[in-house]
């Protein structure tokens, strides 16, 4: 296929040194294939989005990025996705530091039925980062005003996390994925259950979170992507299209499909 | 369409509505009737079940009580005056009661009327008598008016069970017994008094010695033993198989299997006890542990299949939210999914526990339905249970039990209602809204 072909070439979008990359990783749910021959460069501190209508593997290849698949049964991944070089799938790899390192944001926000505090508090303690209670304090306060939440929260860390609003939970969710300070943040369509005040805030976070960490963002909303991201990939029917600046994507789309998904005529 | 025909068409389609408005008014109406009906229905059985019982036997919480006049002869009680507990206790108390009613009634004579006699007192009595010496030996040499117990005829005769108008030959309590206890009756020297025994002493052969203790401990023993099985090895299988089994054929079959064990019949159950603890373990017969492992068997596939439910009510995106912040596998389960579930595991665990409460078929097999006045003072005593104690007691012959029976059956439903309602108070506490 022509357009993985090019693809597959060294993305010119690449303005940072690549952060993750994925070379001839398929991906297969039982004995259907969901992505083929995916070959992908995620650069550091900037904001990589994945669009493609509905079943096209874009979630499916972000979840293999910190191997959330693995407790899907029936899930097998092939190729090579590798973490500053280091192959994530090679065997004796700890998942659980590798989750620490990458990061996850759903699509539902789901906080834990805890208080504020102990959804932040949560990973740290699980990989024992903080060394005392105010040094947990300073970290859950640092996350918290890292997602644009402090001011909004700190009277009520005591209260639970579920009772705060819907964006109010994803910037906790947020704000929790932050605090074990990751190196690369996935976020599977974060905006998707939000209002359009919610999603301007989010958006707002992404862009400022983008100084300090790798983003890798799943989204539905074109809009969206062209306002966040700095590099687009366009995923169709478990294939890898078209890779490029978002700018360039959006204005100059290389592959007949990914202007019929842009403009509208699929999708 | 056209404007020409729309009204014409409406109005058709208004008339046929109308009547068919009503036909489904009516339908619903009738249906709300019958689920009323049904309701009803199944109150007033319930009903009339607990009104026969409690009717039946809520005389069981009282006993007779006789008042006898009592002089309490150093002589009989304590003749070297050692003032030992242990000579006062072996003392013939039943024997100055005795003396005490021919005392009371003189003019009795002849050898068996004066058995009849003696038989208004509960062959216990002696004992209310003991307590009362050995609680306060300073009574000894003084006449004390103590009320003891009846015996189990009087006390029917007293609660009204025995028709008084009956020719003499179709009645348990003779002519000349009336007489006696119309006698006292005008002394105010009988009385019906809470009874503690019924609540404190193992079975007997005379009703009014006879109580539930012995089998509420039996109870208490027998599902200590199928908690502390079944809670562990209940909540583990169904956190493995939820939570860690891959899904293939053989977790399929192990499901099936599960399913189909909780359908299984419970004296089958009683049968496996019978063949395995005690024939081939040689474990005791008629013990609370073997009664528990039997029932752990009967209430394991119920705990598993509630647990494995309250499992899967926690919502994937919580193990997703733990998994995405570097939890192992394990750290998801114990620190996020086992909490969220542990309501509704306890809740089934609860309603197992009750169902295994009011178990006896698996019982019987195991021995637990031998007579037994002792009270088990562990796992491997001989015992029995509530649930078979009603049953040892609806097969007596003795008026009496009747009462008792209903009296044990009233304070096990006591229990299950207990046990219910606090697995429905933990649901509606710790419910949690997604």
């Amino acid at each position: 296929m022509e357009a993985v072909a090019e693809a597959a070439a060294p993305s010119p979008a690449l303005r940072n040194s690549p952060k993750m990359t994925s070379r001839k990783t398929d991906v297969y749910y039982g004995e259907s294939q969901a992505l083929r021959d995916v070959d992908l460069d995620i650069g550091e501190n900037q904001v990589t989005s994945l669009i493609g209508p509905s079943g096209c593997g874009k979630s499916t290849f972000l979840r293999c990025l910190n191997r959330m698949n693995d407790v899907i049964d029936g899930c097998r991944v092939e190729g090579e996705i590798t973490l500053d070089g280091i192959d994530v799938y090679r065997s004796g790899l700890d998942v659980v530091q590798l989750r620490a390192r990458v990061g996850m944001v759903f699509q539902k926000p789901n906080p834990f039925p805890k208080s504020i505090y102990d959804n932040i508090a949560y990973g740290p303690r699980l990989h024992g980062i903080a060394e005392s209670k105010s040094e947990l304090d300073d970290i859950v306060e640092l996350s918290l005003s890292r997602a644009g939440l402090w001011e909004e929260v700190k009277d009520r860390l005591t209260s639970p996390g579920t009772g705060l609003s819907g964006g109010q939970q994803q910037r906790l969710c947020i704000a929790r994925a932050i605090a074990v300070n990751p190196e690369v943040i996935l976020m599977d369509e974060p905006c998707s259950a939000l209002d359009p005040i919610a999603t301007a805030k989010i958006e707002e976070l992404i862009d400022e979170l983008r100084q300090n960490f790798t983003i890798v963002i799943v989204t539905h909303s074109m809009q969206q992507a062209a306002r966040v991201s700095q590099k687009t990939a366009f995923f169709h029917l478990g294939n890898l299209v078209e890779v490029g600046d978002t700018e360039q994507l959006f204005t100059n789309p290389r592959d007949e499909r990914t202007q019929g998904y842009i403009t509208g005529r699929f999708g | 369409m056209t404007d020409s025909t729309a009204p014409t068409a409406a109005l058709r389609r208004a008339d046929l509505s109308e009547e068919r408005l009503g036909r489904r008014y009516a339908a619903e109406k009738r249906f709300r009737a019958y689920g009323l009906m049904a309701i009803f229905a199944a109150l007033a059985i319930l009903g009339l079940l607990i009104g026969t019982i409690v009717l039946n036997g809520y005389t069981a919480f009282v006993q007779t009580h006789i008042a006898v006049p009592v002089y309490l002869d150093p002589q009989v009680i304590d003749p070297q005056d050692t003032n030992d507990p242990q000579i006062m206790g072996r003392a013939d108390y039943q024997g100055l009661l005795r003396t005490s009613l021919r005392d009371r009634f003189p003019d009795v004579s002849g050898r068996r009327d004066r058995l009849k006699l003696y038989g208004i007192l509960s062959n216990g009595a002696g004992l209310d008598v003991r307590d009362a010496v050995l609680s306060d030996p300073s009574i000894i040499g003084t006449t004390q008016t103590l009320w003891v117990k009846s015996s189990d005829d009087i006390d029917s005769l007293v609660k009204g069970y025995i028709d008084r108008t009956l020719p003499e030959s179709d009645r348990r309590v003779k002519d000349n017994e009336i007489v006696w206890i119309e006698a006292l009756e005008a002394d105010g020297a009988i009385e019906t008094q809470f009874n503690t025994t019924f609540f404190t002493a193992g079975d007997s052969r005379e009703p009014e010695q006879a109580g539930i203790w012995g089998a509420v401990v039996g109870s208490f023993y027998t599902l200590l033993i199928t908690l502390v099985l079944t809670f562990p090895i209940g909540v583990l299988s169904a956190v493995y198989l939820e939570e860690f089994a891959p899904k293939n054929k053989w977790t399929d079959l192990i499901e099936v299997n599960i399913n189909n064990l909780a359908a299984v019949p419970s004296i089958i159950f009683g049968l496996l006890g019978l063949a395995v603890f005690l024939s081939i373990f040689g474990l005791p017969r008629s013990a609370p542990l073997v009664g528990g492992m039997v029932l752990a068997l009967m209430t394991l596939p119920t705990i598993i299949i509630a647990a494995r439910a309250a499992l899967k009510a926690v919502p994937p995106s919580i193990r997703e939210a733990a998994l995405g912040v570097g939890a192992s596998r394990l750290q998801v389960v114990t620190h996020h999914v086992l909490p969220l579930a542990l309501p509704g595991i306890m809740t089934g665990t609860i309603i197992g526990m009750a169902q295994a409460l009011g178990e006896t078929a698996p019982l019987l097999m195991i021995g637990m339905v031998a007579f037994i006045v002792d009270i088990p003072g562990g796992v491997t005593d001989p015992a029995t249970v509530l649930p078979v104690q009603i049953f040892l007691w609806a097969d007596a012959p003795e008026r009496a039990f009747v009462e008792k029976t209903n009296g044990a059956i009233m304070v096990l439903l006591g229990f299950l209602i207990l046990m219910n309602a606090l697995a429905v108070l933990l649901r509606k506490r710790f419910e949690r809204q997604w």
